[in-house]
């Protein structure tokens, strides 16, 4: 591949907590950019591009491809065309980590596992069911339940010292659950740590998660005691991405060069 | 983003027959119960049908009645009418819909077909219990609501190799259902008449079976969504010539489209399989997103379920349950892998599509590692959709469109 003034791609991941963006040219990453995707997906997309051409220097028309992902793609009408975030989350982290891996993906609203062959090649994917249990929906709900700002649940989560763990599979049940613990007057740390437990084990239980796994995504990116934990139940490294949020935008622009 | 190009589902002309025999037989039906002869037999979709249409009986299928409750999306409003006197939102969603629609007053057929009102009453209600035990369940709740009699065969389950032990029990089972239903109609069974109604349902049976496998043609010339709605016939009108007619104007027509290759997938690149339940209230959605992907879903353990090969006239009730009893849904996994393997080959699938339905466990075969199993030993690709036949609660439309999307790319990967 070789760089031009045009030859730069965009690619936006329209997620449903949040937008993420990633401008390249074949020789790297030239900007990213991230917002809320609230009730609009179409104007935190366009806020990201204009973020990440103002940050980068590239006027809009020297981007050839714009590839739209995630839950919103369908809404970006200023994009070349569209592309599931399964297969750009697989092509992003295959570029980091360019080996046969497993993809724990945990989103706003959904967990994926993605297993990738050691060409590259997508083999087999699956998400969550139905239920938000697990996913970034499930810690929201947690941290509104707490009344505590959700940044601060990854501090929290590292200075518990016990074991809790919830037992139910449930989002409503599993806050019901911390309601009791509440009751008690378990400690606030212990709470977090264990409802993070709850989110470990719904990945665990999704698939055998065989080989070098790599876990991506805006949860893991503001809470990396999961990925602790994570290590800790199934045994082995777990790789994570420098920039885990920005997986799927990045795997997005990649296929958007490649095409 | 660019629109994507608009595509439209390629429709069979033979529909309109169809349309014509589904209106006649739903106006016998509603006929019979009004008039009170000739008397009306409620049927499981792979009940006994021959013998009670040999008896004289005109042939009622609530399971048909409740996927039109799912197509019409009539079923999502009526679900929760059952669930309240009772039946749980975890029981199947057919017979939450049909019982809550009842509650309800309502049905589809009334929206469809002018002057009717109304289910028609039965005078009998015969279930076989190889679908599920939510069929007896379903059936004696009307039973008790009109105080009429709940008779049936209650089958064998995870069955490996079907033995003689099977076809005897089930075969005597069949006929012991003989004396009750003579009692309803008041005329004795006339086995000359039994022989020939299995002979005319093994007939629609075997054109059945080769209308589905007209899509081992590249490209297919219908769809799994096609035999979704052209196996009403097989499934409510089988054991009559009305049913035969029908195939063969169909398989006439499916066969033109090969010779012209006419694909009812435009520019069809992927072929997959269908394992479990349809989801009734998006099958229109369905087919047009595996259409805009050039991706044909080619067959499916369900439209096949109403191929009944073993069904003979020269020894009507044993092969009557011979073939209730080869039944995919009743057999163990071994014998399940074995037959999908041999429908991947047949059809030359490319990925499976496993529909989790959350109301019937007994069509839904992901629960117990099948999908894995396939993938390791034939090295095919899956996908589970997670959501139900009637039950638009237990769906997402977003979450099974990408995953749908997501494996089209996959399999569309060199
Ligand atoms: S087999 Fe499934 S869909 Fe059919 S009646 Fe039984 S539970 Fe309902």
């Amino acid at each position: 591949m070789s760089s031009d003034a045009s030859n730069h791609s965009l690619g936006l991941d329209v997620g449903a907590a949040a937008t993420k963006a990633v401008l390249l040219n074949p020789d790297g990453v030239l900007a990213r950019a991230v917002r809320k995707s609230g009730a609009h997906f179409a104007s935190a997309a366009s806020a990201c591009l204009e973020e990440t051409t103002a940050a980068s220097g590239i006027r809009l028309e020297n981007i050839q491809s714009i590839v739209a992902t995630g839950y919103g793609r369908r809404n970006v009408d200023f994009a070349t065309t569209a592309i599931t975030e399964i297969t750009c989350h697989a092509r992003g982290c295959y570029e980091t980590f360019p080996h046969a891996i497993t993809i724990v993906d945990i989103g706003g609203q959904d967990n994926k596992v993605i297993s990738v062959t050691d060409t590259g090649d997508r083999r087999n994917f699956k998400m969550n069911r139905k239920c938000a249990a697990g996913t970034g929906a499930f810690i929201e709900e947690i941290a509104g339940r707490l009344d505590t700002p959700i940044e601060q649940l990854d501090n929290l989560a590292r200075s518990a010292t016990g074991n809790l763990e919830l037992g139910s599979f449930c989002t409503v049940f599993a806050k019901t659950e911390l309601l009791s613990l509440i009751a008690h007057g378990t400690p606030l740390p212990e709470i977090v740590k264990a409802a993070f437990r709850s989110v470990v084990k719904r990945i665990i239980e999704m698939d055998p998660l065989a080989g070098r796994m790599v876990m991506t995504g805006g949860v893991i990116a503001h809470n990396t005691s999961i990925v602790d934990l994570v290590t800790e139940a199934i045994g082995r490294e777990v790789l994570v991405p420098k920039h885990p949020q920005f997986t799927g935008a990045y795997g997005a622009a990649l296929l958007g060069l490649e095409s | 983003m660019a629109d994507a190009k608009v595509v439209k589902i390629r429709k069979i002309a033979a529909a309109k027959t169809m349309r014509k025999l589904m209106a006649d037989h739903f106006y016998e039906l509603d006929q019979a119960a009004k008039e009170g002869q000739p008397k009306v037999a409620w049927c499981t979709s792979v009940g006994p049908a021959e013998l009670l249409r040999a008896m004289g009986f005109v042939v009622y299928f609530p399971e048909n009645h409740g996927a039109m409750l799912g197509a019409s999306r009539i079923a999502t409003e009526a679900i929760p009418a059952a669930n309240a006197i009772g039946y749980s939102p975890d029981a199947c969603s057919y017979m939450t819909s049909d019982i809550g629609a009842f509650l309800q007053n309502r049905t589809p057929l009334s929206d469809a077909y002018d002057g009717i009102t109304a289910i028609p009453r039965p005078d009998v209600l015969v279930y076989n219990t190889n679908q599920c035990r939510d069929v007896q369940d379903w059936f004696s709740w009307y039973g008790d609501h009109w105080k009429k009699p709940v008779i049936g065969i209650s089958c064998y389950r995870g069955v490996g190799d079907v033995t003689e032990v099977h076809v005897n029990g089930i075969a005597g089972q069949i006929e012991a259902l003989v004396d009750p239903l003579e009692a309803v109609s008041g005329t004795k069974l006339d086995i000359d008449r039994l022989r020939e109604t299995v002979r005319l349902s093994r007939q629609c049976s075997d054109l059945w079976k080769e209308v589905l496998e007209t899509a081992a043609t590249r490209p297919a010339p219908l769809t799994f969504f096609d035999s979704t709605i052209h196996m009403a016939p097989a499934v409510v009108l089988r054991g009559t010539q009305l049913a035969i007619d029908y195939y063969n104007e169909l398989l006439a027509e499916l066969k033109t489209r090969i010779a012209d290759r006419v694909a009812a997938v435009e520019s069809e690149r992927t072929r997959l399989y269908w394992e479990g339940m349809p989801v009734w209230g998006r099958l229109r959605d369905l087919a047009t997103q595996f259409l805009e992907l050039q991706t044909c879903v080619v067959a499916s353990t369900y439209a096949n379920s109403w191929i009944f090969t073993d069904l003979d006239p020269a020894d009507p009730f044993r092969s009557m349950a011979r073939a209730y009893t080869k039944l995919f849904i009743v057999r163990t996994d071994p014998v399940k892998e074995r037959y999908l393997s041999d429908m991947i080959d047949f059809f030359g699938v490319d990925g499976i599509v496993f529909h989790d339905a959350k109301t019937c466990p007994n069509n839904t075969n992901c629960h117990h590692g099948m999908p894995q199993r396939i993938a390791d030993r034939l090295d095919v690709p899956w996908i589970t959709i997670s959501g139900d036949l009637n039950d638009l609660r237990c769906y997402s439309d977003e979450q099974a469109r990408t995953q749908i999307e997501a494996f089209a790319e996959q399999l569309a990967t060199p």
